[in-house]
């Protein structure tokens, strides 16, 4: 398994220098002077030349790649040209909203989607497993932003029962404490709501699939026989088994979780990366983009890197080279 | 089509059948927008008048609206078929590209040297770690955005599960007898790539390809939503999911009519690719 793990360490920072490379690239390929896109329209000619000078832009392209690369591995990514702060500390206040909604529904998602689909992988009736199955289709098809809209729609507007917007009530630094951390979860409802129904119909099927398969499996005739109880065989054999494939899934559903809380993120107001890299991009804000899109190919490589590990220790088979499998 | 003749089978299973149904009748619509919702039926008449008229109404000129009217007054429905147009559009040119590259890559991978094929497949796994609207986003913020950009960058970051299967395929088949046979009669690698290998790769290529198309619409929808896609006077389902926005509380058919068309494009392309891509 280490050897698994090198190797996918040595990808994950070739990844990670491929996306800082292409993002100097892009940034020098662009029509137009980063200096005089930073300065704005009102620049005259010599700020414009003082300010090349002070990024470095007079001097010859290595010599800046070699710079960016080095700034970019010490975190140092410039300051934001819309808020004139820096940006590392800018993304240092957003990361944490972020990291919530991602790890609350990814975990929910794959809780409930795993329960789902094992439930429907044993199932006898085909009527309602074929209703089931309807349903999270359905899921996997809705993008983020609509259905966030739609919930809002619901739970705003009709039911007048939960916030649309932020992450915390205006009256928040007022409350006591366990009326804020009521507002905090009422705020966070809908756009954890939001991801996980997304997330949850992928992982449903994908699971429903990897069971459905293993459900007359040799194995699974002698558990039965054995006289394990139905859950016994379920979760201790099916499962088990099932699982592994699942697991692989969750590090690679990570881009795509991603670019949903980016949408998700910026319907509901979340102050996270997502909402800061919407607001940059809008505000052609480069540096934060540029930075965020380092972090978040960052996050991605890595999730992918904890998935492998994972696989490795759900399955010992994995672990080891010399077993053939 | 060779898949259409070999696999005849599966196009008899029922969920194939829901898919190329809501497809056909959608893709049909789209085509037909000019002939059911010709652009003078676009044009704002008289807003006050008009606006925000529920689904099934007839406005005061006795023009009937089957989905009601925008905030402008325009006829959501010919908006609808409209942006249709753009967002499948998008889809299939997207897919087009990426079934190009994603080809000639897992072809090239698969039947050149050692080096070669390493190098590709680095690139591949190199390409697949990008996050892709991030990509978007970055090159929204540093060009104009268009709708040839989307395209562009959608088809450039979408043909790696293509190449895979492909070079899966190509060296799966390499080592069958009939291939061999092929090479020893004197045919040339191309005509053993296409005879032979690429047939084979078609059923779960198409299935690629149908997941990769939803893929395609929902990504520009989302970044029409923010305003970094297709750009006015064109509108795609994104965009008019955008305009449905601000109008929630007052007019919401004007979002979910254009959210409901597009989950319904992917949950065709998803069926079709569930059929197509299940192994015999």
């Amino acid at each position: 398994m280490l050897r698994g793990v090198a190797l996918q360490l040595v990808r994950a920072v070739a990844v990670v220098f491929g996306v800082v490379s292409l993002t100097f690239l892009l940034l020098h390929l662009a029509p137009g002077d980063p200096a005089a896109r930073l300065l704005g329209p009102a620049a005259t000619a010599e700020q414009i030349d003082l300010a090349r000078h002070s990024m470095g832009l007079d001097r010859p392209l290595p010599a800046q790649y070699l710079d960016w690369l080095g700034r970019t591995a010490r975190g140092d990514f410039g300051v934001s040209i819309a808020q004139g702060r820096p940006v590392a500390s800018l993304l240092s206040e957003a990361w944490p909203a972020t990291a919530l909604l991602v790890t609350l529904s990814l975990a929910l998602s794959y809780l409930l989607g795993i329960a789902i689909g094992a439930w429907q992988a044993n199932l006898r009736r085909r009527g309602l497993d074929g209703a089931i199955s309807g349903v999270t289709v359905a899921l996997t098809a809705m993008p983020g932003y609509w259905l966030g809209l739609v919930l809002v729609m619901v739970f705003t507007y009709r039911l007048e029962l939960l916030p649309a917007f932020g992450a915390r009530g205006l009256d928040a630094d007022f409350l006591a404490p366990w009326p804020r951390l009521l507002d905090r979860l009422r705020h966070l409802a809908l756009p954890l709501l939001t991801l996980t129904l997304i997330g949850l119909g992928g992982v449903a099927r994908y699971v429903r699939a990897s069971l459905r398969h293993l459900r007359d499996a040799p194995f699974m005739t002698v558990a039965r026989a054995k006289g394990l109880s139905r859950r016994r065989v379920i979760v201790r054999h099916q499962l088990r088994n099932g699982l592994i494939p699942v697991i692989t899934l969750l590090g690679l559903s990570l881009p795509a979780l991603f670019s949903g809380t980016v949408f998700v993120e910026a319907i509901f107001a979340w102050p996270g990366v997502g909402q800061v890299l919407v607001q940059a991009v809008q505000g052609r804000d480069y540096p934060v983009v540029m930075a965020a899109a380092t972090v978040s190919a960052v996050l991605v490589v890595l999730g992918n890197l904890l998935a492998e590990v994972l696989v490795g220790f759900v399955d010992p088979r994995t672990r080891d080279d010399r077993v053939a499998h | 089509m060779i898949v259409l003749r070999t696999e005849r089978g599966r196009w008899h299973d029922g969920r194939a059948r829901i898919g190329l149904a809501i497809l056909g009748v959608i893709v049909l619509l789209a085509l037909l927008a000019p002939v059911i919702a010709p652009e003078h039926s676009l044009a704002e008449h008289s807003i006050v008048a008009t606006r925000f008229l529920a689904p099934f109404t007839r406005d005061g000129d006795g023009v009937f609206h089957l989905l009601g009217t925008d905030r402008l007054g325009r006829d959501v429905w010919g908006r609808l078929l409209h942006g249709g147009r753009v967002s499948l559009s998008v889809g299939v040119l997207t897919m087009v590209l990426s079934l190009l590259i994603g080809v000639v890559v897992g072809a090239v991978a698969g039947l050149a040297k050692r080096g070669v094929a390493l190098l590709l497949l680095g690139l591949t796994d190199f390409a697949l770690g990008v996050p892709r609207v991030v990509l978007l986003l970055l090159l929204a913020s540093l060009w104009p955005p268009s709708a040839v950009q989307v395209v562009l960058v959608l088809g450039l970051t979408g043909w790696m599960p293509i190449a895979r299967l492909v070079h899966a395929e190509t060296r799966a088949q390499l080592n069958r007898p009939y291939v061999e046979g092929a090479f020893a009669l004197g045919a040339r690698r191309r005509r053993v790539l296409f005879r032979h290998i690429l047939p084979h790769a078609a059923p779960p290529v198409l299935a690629a390809l149908a997941l990769g198309i939803g893929n395609a619409i929902t990504l520009e929808a989302g970044l029409s939503f923010l305003g970094l896609g297709v750009q006015p006077p064109a509108a795609s389902w994104g965009s008019l999911i955008a305009s449905g926005r601000d109008t929630v509380v007052n007019a919401p058919w004007v979002g979910l009519a254009p959210g409901i068309a597009l989950v319904l494009v992917v949950l065709g392309c998803t069926l079709i690719a569930d059929v197509v891509g299940e192994q015999e």
